[in-house]
């Protein structure tokens, strides 16, 4: 790995980022909204907000990023760019780190937004540190991030790569425990919930909404998103192939 | 000590999605040259410069370029290459497309306007590349081939789609770089581009049918231009017995 060559990636992806700023309106905008919205669903029921307005605070960041990234290097196979920077001195990670430096700013100032407005304005009550809430929410971008990286080898157009959101996310969310708390799943759906990341972020922000205190159950918690994230980066590079057919 | 030639293949063999596109091709490419690789459409010559740069997956034989084999990570900022679809970014401009490849390079800070002087897109250097016409974005994109001195150019039908005064102003381009003592591999379908290279690589369907100097090939076909010339040699490989068809001639 190189700092040069992974710094000029993270630069060129916010340029590209600059030059279009719809999208990143959107970014930063629709996570917000979604959860305004959820507030007001629950009017009147803030116990409910409370429960779920939290692992939103990181769910909402994680669909937008893993949409964001899955098409953006999508376009770079599609485009010839890809092509030309596997023949030029580019290491796999420089790109891939170099990506997800770039969307990670993204997640980092989507995550500030969308915890500001939860935390700040809508009044989610929190008995854990604050801190740990952003820390997760971020952690859930970057996995998105990172996810969105992976899955983008396995399309061909940006047609499937929007596939894949339902096809690699809403089952993570169906298992996470929003919906029903994991304990009382059946054994063989908790199996799969255990092995899903986005279930140890539900747990973590489900901890430091109701709990005092950064425990080490939490810090596990974080650590198992943070550790999916590079586990998806690596496996990324693993399908960059110099080489094709 | 001789320079090794640019490009040196061996018994090159491919095959794309089970067809075989290559059917064991030797060839030479000496440095300092601007060699024509010209062919219908269809005949690998994209896979041929795939192979050289060393993105191709190869079913067997050599490629080695500059004395080293294909795709080593030795040649990674000594070949520059350009694809038939221009590959740069759409949603940049010029000048970031090119200070980007710079940076991944290690080139001088000063080479992106350099090749765009080059290139002839000097007053467009603010542009969005999505702006810019097909031919412009060519130019972007062979612009950013030429960062950094490459030893090699390796050019997929770069003059295609461009205006008669912009195609002379090219291979004026590609010449001097040539004197300079670049190698440049240049892939055509257009067979009227083939007088403008010092030597020549005809191909057909996978296999050369001939490497020649444009001069060479008129004298041994007796024919008075390049088409002519690919014609009669066409019209000779078909004749030849064995080839496959059972026929025993």
């Amino acid at each position: 790995m190189n700092t040069r060559r992974t710094l000029a990636t993270t630069r060129r992806v916010l340029l590209q980022l600059r030059h279009d700023p719809r999208t990143v309106a959107l970014m930063l905008v629709v996570p917000c909204v979604l959860i305004l919205l959820l507030k007001y669903v629950f009017d009147g029921q803030s116990q409910v907000f409370d429960h779920i307005g939290a692992p939103m605070l990181g769910i909402f960041p994680m669909i937008v990023m893993f949409l964001v990234t899955a098409v953006a290097t999508l376009r770079e196979r599609t485009s010839g760019t890809l092509e030309r920077l596997l023949t030029m001195p580019l290491a796999k990670q420089d790109l891939l780190v170099g990506y997800a430096l770039a969307f990670g700013l993204v997640a980092l100032a989507q995550g500030l937004l969308a915890f500001g407005l939860t935390v700040g304005l809508l009044g989610l009550q929190v008995a854990g540190p604050t801190w740990a809430l952003l820390a997760v929410a971020v952690a859930d971008g970057l996995l998105g991030t990172a996810l969105g990286l992976f899955v983008s080898a396995f399309a061909a157009t940006e047609f499937q790569a929007v596939q894949f959101m339902p096809a690699f996310l809403l089952p993570q969310l169906l298992l996470c425990g929003l919906f029903t708390p994991r304990a009382s799943m059946a054994t063989w759906l908790h199996w799969i919930s255990d092995a899903l990341p986005l279930s140890y972020a539900v747990d973590a922000t489900n901890k430091l909404t109701t709990q005092t205190g950064f425990g080490s159950a939490v810090a596990v918690d974080l650590l198992v998103v943070l550790g999916s994230a590079l586990l998806a980066l690596a496996l990324g590079a693993a399908t960059l192939r110099r080489r094709t057919a | 000590m001789k320079n090794p030639p640019a490009i040196e293949v061996r018994g090159l063999r491919v095959a794309r999605g089970g067809r075989p596109v290559l059917h064991g091709l030797d060839l030479t490419v000496a440095d300092s040259s601007v060699t024509g690789l010209l062919g219908p459409s269809g005949c690998g010559k994209t896979t041929l410069l795939r192979c050289v740069v060393g993105v191709q997956r190869i079913e067997s034989g050599d490629v080695r370029v500059l004395g080293h084999p294909a795709g080593s990570p030795l040649l990674r900022d000594k070949v520059g290459y350009v694809t038939q679809a221009p590959s740069v970014y759409a949603d940049l401009s010029v000048t970031e497309n090119l200070r980007y490849f710079a940076q991944v390079l290690g080139a001088a800070r000063t080479d992106p306007a350099r090749v765009l002087e080059q290139v002839g897109l000097g007053e467009h250097e603010h542009d969005l590349v999505g702006r810019l016409s097909g031919g412009q974005r060519a130019r972007v994109s062979l612009a950013a081939a030429l960062l950094g001195t490459p030893e090699l150019l390796v050019l997929d039908e770069p003059t295609v789609g461009l205006d008669p005064v912009l195609r002379q102003d090219l291979w004026q381009l590609f010449h001097r770089l040539a004197a300079q003592g670049t190698a440049l591999l240049i892939s055509s379908h257009v067979m009227d581009e083939a007088a403008r290279c010092t030597e020549l690589l005809l191909m057909r369907e996978g296999r050369l049918l001939a490497q020649d100097t444009p001069q060479g090939l008129l004298t041994a076909t007796g024919a008075h231009d390049i088409e002519s010339a690919f014609l009669a040699l066409v019209a000779g490989s078909d004749t030849e017995p064995a080839r496959g068809t059972g026929d025993t001639r």
